[in-house]
C-alpha cells in the first residue's frame, strides 16, 4: 500500500506536479482577488455616493454575478472571448502568446469578476460604517474632500471590510477549482490528470482536498493575526 | 437578443431547472435536519462527538465543492468494499445522487455552522428556567431552543439557500446536466453565448428570489412581535 503511494506521488512525480498545481492556484487566486478589490473601491464609492447611472450599473453587475453560480460566468467568459481574442491575437501576430497565456489570463479575469462583486459589497457596507461624526469633524476642520477621504473615510473603511475581505478570500481561493473546467493547468485540473492516468482518483483528490484545506486554513489564520494588528486600539481589538 | 435562439433555448433550460430544483430541494429539506443534528453535535458535552462534528465542518467548508464532488463521484467509487455495498453504491455509482450527497454534506457543514452560532447566542436564563421548570432535555430542545436557534438562524439560512442553488451547478461537472450543464451545451452549439447567459441568469434570478421571498414570508410569520402587533385591532384613526 504505502509503496504504491510512494511511487505514485515521488517517483512518477505527481507529488510535485500537484505542488505546482497549488502553487498556480495561490497565484490566480491572489492575482483575481487583488484586481477584484482595486476594482471594487471604485465600484463601492460609485454605489455609497449614490453616483446616478453608474451606480445602477454597479448595482445590476453585482446582483447577477452574485445570484447565479461561478461556473456560469466562467463559461460566459470563456466562451464569449475565445473568437474575438483569437482575431486580436491574430492581428498583431501573438497567435502562440495567446495560446499559451490565453487560459490564465481568461482565468484570472472570471476569477476577479467573481471576487468583485462580492468585495463592491463588502467594500460599500464598509463604508457606510464610517461613523458620520468623523466626515463632520473632518469638514468642519475644512479637510478638502480628498484629503478627508483618503485619509478618514478610506483607511477606517479597510479596517471595518477586513472580515468581509477574509470571507471573499476564502470563496475567491475555493472558486479557483472551477477555472479547471475550461482546462487550467491549476490543482484541481492537475489532480484530475493525475487521477485520469494513474486510476486511482481517490488518492489524487484527497491530496487535492488536503491542499486546499491547508490553504484556506494558513490563510485564516494569516486573518485572524491581521485582524488582532489592525484593530489594536480599538475597543474589543 | 435573438428570438429564436431563446425560443429554442428555453425548454431544455427548463428540464435543466427541474434537475437543479430536485438538487437544491434535496439539499434544503435534507440538509437543515442534518445541520442542525451536526450543530447539536458540535454544542453537546461528549467531547469525542464534539471533535468529530468540528472536523467534518472544517473540512467540507475548507476545500471546494468542486473537490467534494469528485472525491464523492470518482473517489470512492474506486473502493472495492463500497462498490459491493448495494446501498452505497445507489448513492454515488450514479451521478445525481452523487450531486444530491455532496450538495447535502457541503450545505449541512455550513447550515451546521449558522445555528451552532444560533444556539450558543440563547440567553442562558431561558434554559435554566425551562430546567427549573422540570423539563427534560428532549422538550427544552423542542420547544424552547429550536423555536428561538430557528428564528435567529433565519435569515443566515435564507443566503444558504441560494447558496445551495448556485452550488447545485457543480452537478453539471460529473455529466448530470441542470440549468448550467445545459447553457454549457446551449453555448457551445449556438454560439449565442450572451443570449444564452442572460436567459441562463433569469433561470437563476427568479428561483433565488422565488426561495427568498419563501423565507422571508416564513421569517415574518416566525417574528412574534410581529404577529402580536397584527392581532391588535387596527385605530379608527388614520395615521
Amino acid at each position: 500500500m504505502f509503496e504504491t503511494f510512494w511511487s505514485l506521488i515521488v517517483e512518477q512525480g505527481w507529488g510535485l506536479a500537484l505542488l505546482r498545481g497549488a502553487l498556480v492556484t495561490i497565484c490566480i487566486g491572489l492575482a483575481g482577488m487583488v484586481i477584484g478589490l482595486i476594482a471594487a473601491v471604485p465600484f463601492a464609492i460609485a454605489r455609497w455616493q449614490r453616483v446616478p447611472v453608474l451606480s445602477q450599473v454597479v448595482d445590476v453587475y453585482s446582483i447577477v454575478v452574485r445570484g447565479v453560480p461561478g461556473l456560469l460566468v466562467i463559461y460566459l467568459l470563456f466562451f464569449g472571448s475565445v473568437d474575438w481574442v483569437q482575431k486580436v491575437a491574430v492581428a498583431f501576430g501573438y497567435r502562440d502568446v495567446a495560446e499559451s497565456a490565453y487560459p490564465s489570463l481568461i482565468g484570472i479575469l472570471a476569477i476577479a469578476t467573481i471576487s468583485c462583486a462580492y468585495s463592491v459589497e463588502v467594500m460599500r457596507g464598509a463604508l457606510e460604517a464610517v461613523p458620520k461624526g468623523l466626515l463632520e469633524a473632518a469638514k468642519s476642520l475644512a479637510l478638502p474632500p480628498r484629503v478627508a477621504f483618503f485619509r478618514i473615510t478610506l483607511p477606517l473603511a479597510l479596517r471595518l471590510a477586513l472580515g468581509g475581505v477574509n470571507n471573499v478570500w476564502q470563496m475567491t481561493i475555493k472558486d479557483t477549482s472551477l477555472v479547471s473546467v475550461v482546462g487550467m493547468q491549476e490543482l484541481m485540473r492537475m489532480a484530475a490528470i493525475a487521477a485520469g492516468i494513474t486510476r486511482s482518483p481517490l488518492l489524487f483528490y484527497c491530496i487535492a482536498a488536503s491542499l486546499f484545506f491547508a490553504m484556506t486554513a494558513v490563510s485564516q489564520t494569516l486573518f485572524g493575526l491581521g485582524e488582532r494588528h489592525i484593530n489594536r486600539g480599538f475597543s474589543g481589538g | 437578443m435573438d428570438f429564436t435562439i431563446i425560443a429554442y433555448a428555453i425548454p431544455f433550460l427548463l428540464t435543466g431547472a427541474k434537475t437543479t430544483l430536485l438538487i437544491s430541494v434535496f439539499g434544503v429539506g435534507l440538509g437543515l435536519p442534518f445541520g442542525i443534528l451536526v450543530a447539536l453535535a458540535r454544542t453537546s458535552r461528549n467531547r469525542l462527538v464534539c471533535k468529530a462534528a468540528d472536523a467534518y465542518c472544517a473540512v467540507f467548508r475548507g476545500t471546494p465543492m468542486l473537490v467534494q464532488i469528485f472525491v464523492i463521484y470518482y473517489g470512492l467509487g474506486q473502493v472495492g468494499f463500497l462498490r459491493a455495498n448495494p446501498v452505497i453504491w445507489w448513492l454515488i455509482g450514479d451521478g445525481l445522487h452523487a450531486a444530491i450527497l455532496a450538495v447535502l454534506l457541503n450545505t449541512g457543514a455550513y447550515t451546521a455552522e449558522i445555528f451552532r452560532t444560533a444556539f450558543l447566542s440563547l440567553p442562558r436564563g431561558l434554559i435554566e428556567a425551562a430546567e427549573a421548570c422540570g423539563m427534560s432535555p428532549w422538550i427544552i430542545l423542542r420547544r424552547i431552543k429550536f423555536p428561538l436557534a430557528l428564528r435567529q438562524a433565519l435569515p443566515s439560512y435564507s443566503s444558504e439557500v441560494a447558496i445551495i442553488v448556485k452550488e447545485s451547478s457543480l452537478a453539471s461537472t460529473i455529466a448530470v446536466l441542470e440549468i448550467t450543464g445545459w447553457a454549457k451545451r446551449l453555448m457551445s452549439e449556438t454560439f449565442a453565448i450572451m443570449d444564452i447567459f442572460i436567459i441562463t441568469s433569469a433561470f437563476y434570478l427568479t428561483l433565488n428570489v422565488v426561495g427568498l421571498t419563501a423565507l422571508k414570508l416564513l421569517e415574518r410569520q416566525l417574528w412574534f412581535e410581529r404577529r402580536l402587533t397584527r392581532t391588535k385591532p387596527t385605530s379608527p384613526c388614520p395615521s
